[in-house]
């Protein structure tokens, strides 16, 4: 079982060149192995968020911690990072096999556990048979289950995914968050998963954050109150209905605190 | 790929059939006298003067050949290498950017007798005249290539912490061969006419000076030979970088399938 890493955020500035303010005072911390669900308007600063936890943006004031470490790309924190779009942005001139190989080798592991650990992590997300097809050969939700095995294969004590599953069709994208729910209960990795999607991360998370508008604060830290095995048929129950009913209720408050 | 046979000849009949087609007319036009043989030489007779001169021609063809296909290796190599050095900084590539701009306007006519008196009257004098036509296309395309690597692809490298290196061959470079490739389509063809420019400035070898001598003779029949030789070598070209183009290419470029 790989442990997961604490994240903390405090006081956590960010403002874009033209005066954007997208994150103005944010303080957050996630303990290890949890799996939070981040829930906001579009343009609240979700992605900003992201891309200052895993080190790719700098904030102009406060910090970020990971494990009470502060998030650099340079050190080798990186190791245990990975990080999925919201596209699937693979090599096009690559196969699944040498695509989901490639944080590996960007990381220096030798050629041979390098394939041996890629082909496990292509089984895992159910795509054997499509070990040595390219991504023009790929439907879209195939395509995005080759992100995901390639942000797993490095075992990453912490999945940073924003918005990873937006583009694809329900059912397509119930069966990823499934999948995913299934890889976390197996590794309990630290998971931050931005979402629009109010159901997805009632049935993904243990707990979620609402952000209010632009710039983004906390409106909402809600314990999700499901049991930890969860299947498909849940998301057909009234306990679900009252989870998704409240994170509803504070995305709509959220959103009004932001225009006033 | 059972249909690649039929969809070969499907390819290639129409343009063999205005080619034909084209022959005939020209042949019609000039039978019914409608224009004079040596304003309009005939098919026939050009074909004529392509078998008799040919001891002139062939080697012609094939120092021409030669020359463009220098000429073009050169500008691949320096525009795709110029390339990379200057997506590597920015303060390079404003320094050097505008003089890139330059080859695409230089009027190869009037540097060619530089030339001449900068490299002699020999092969490499052609080939620096098509290496100089055909540069701006490669460079500039390879630039626009490199330049529009996906952001996310980008990040994802960092956060592995991939070397310079690791991204440009194993991202930048890769990913900017569609835009390379067409760089080269146009390239393949300017570095011909930029050769055969040369050679008839020049005067001494090749396709050029062959069709600057007929003209002075006003041997119709042996300028439209030549002519009908630089278009063969042209489209060579083009079906080798179209030939280079899919093989590269053929597993993941939307417009190659
Ligand atoms: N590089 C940038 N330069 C300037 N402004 C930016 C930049 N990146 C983001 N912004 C602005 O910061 C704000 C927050 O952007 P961010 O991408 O974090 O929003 P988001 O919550 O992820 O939205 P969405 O749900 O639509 O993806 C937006 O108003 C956006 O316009
Ligand atoms: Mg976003």
């Amino acid at each position: 079982m790989v442990p997961g890493r604490a994240v903390t955020l405090s006081r956590i500035q960010k403002t874009f060149p033209g005066g954007v303010q997208a994150i103005a005072g944010l303080d957050l911390h996630v303990a290890p192995g949890e799996f939070v669900a981040l829930l906001g308007p579009s343009g609240c600063g979700k992605s900003t968020l992201l891309r200052l936890v895993a080190g790719l943006d700098q904030p102009e004031g406060g910090q970020v911690l990971i494990d009470g470490q502060p998030a650099r790309l340079q050190s080798g924190q990186r190791q245990g990072l990975a990080f999925v779009f919201q596209d699937a942005h693979l090599l096009p001139w690559r196969d699944v096999l040498a695509n989901v190989a490639l944080p590996l080798e960007l990381m220096g592991v030798a050629a041979g556990p390098r394939r041996k650990a890629a082909g496990l992590a292509v089984e895992q997300v159910g795509l054997s048979d499509a070990m040595h097809r390219y991504p023009a050969q790929l439907s879209g939700g195939m395509r995005m289950r080759v992100s995901l095995a390639r942000a797993m294969v490095t075992n990453p004590q912490l999945l940073l995914l924003d918005e990873p599953f937006a583009a694809l069709d329900e059912i397509t994208r119930q069966g990823l968050d499934e999948q995913l729910r299934g890889l976390w209960l197996e590794r309990r990795m630290t998971i931050l998963f931005v979402t629009h999607a109010i159901a997805e991360a009632a049935f993904l998370a243990q707990r979620a954050l609402v952000l209010t508008r632009r710039p983004a604060r906390v409106v909402l830290d809600h314990t999700i109150d499901l049991p930890l095995q969860r299947s498909g048929s849940l998301r057909g129950t009234p306990q679900f209905a009252a989870q998704t009913a409240q994170l509803y209720e504070a995305l709509q408050r959220g959103d009004r605190d932001g225009t006033a | 790929m059972a249909t690649s046979r039929p969809s070969w000849l499907r390819l290639g009949l129409p343009p063999v059939a205005v080619f034909l087609a084209s022959m005939a007319i020209a042949q019609g036009i000039v039978e019914l006298k409608l224009v004079p043989a040596w304003l309009l030489p005939p098919p026939t007779r050009v074909l004529a003067a392509l078998w008799n001169q040919w001891s002139v021609l062939g080697p012609a063809l094939w120092f021409t050949t030669r020359a463009s296909l220098a000429g073009f290796a050169l500008s691949v190599l320096v525009g795709v290498g110029a390339a990379v050095l200057m997506v590597s900084s920015r303060w390079v590539q404003r320094a050097f950017y505008p003089y890139a701009v330059f080859f695409q306007t230089v009027p190869i006519i009037a540097i060619a007798p530089l030339l001449v008196i900068w490299f002699g009257w020999g092969m490499q004098t052609i080939i620096i005249a098509a290496f100089i036509v055909s540069i701006f296309p490669v460079l500039a395309n390879a630039l626009t290539g490199l330049l529009s690597t996906d952001p996310a692809l980008k990040d994802l490298f960092r956060l592995y912490g991939a070397s310079r290196w690791a991204t440009l061959f194993k991202l930048r470079l890769p990913a900017a061969l569609p835009s390379i490739m067409t760089g080269l389509r146009i390239a393949g063809g300017l570095a011909v006419i930029g050769a055969i420019v040369a050679e008839m400035v020049v005067g001494q070898s090749g396709l050029g000076a062959a069709l600057a001598e007929a003209r002075q003779r006003q041997n119709t029949d042996v300028v439209f030979a030549g002519v009908l030789l630089a278009a063969f070598l042209g489209l060579g070209f083009f079906a080798l970088v179209n030939l280079l183009a899919h093989l590269v290419l053929h597993r993941w470029h939307a417009s190659e399938q």
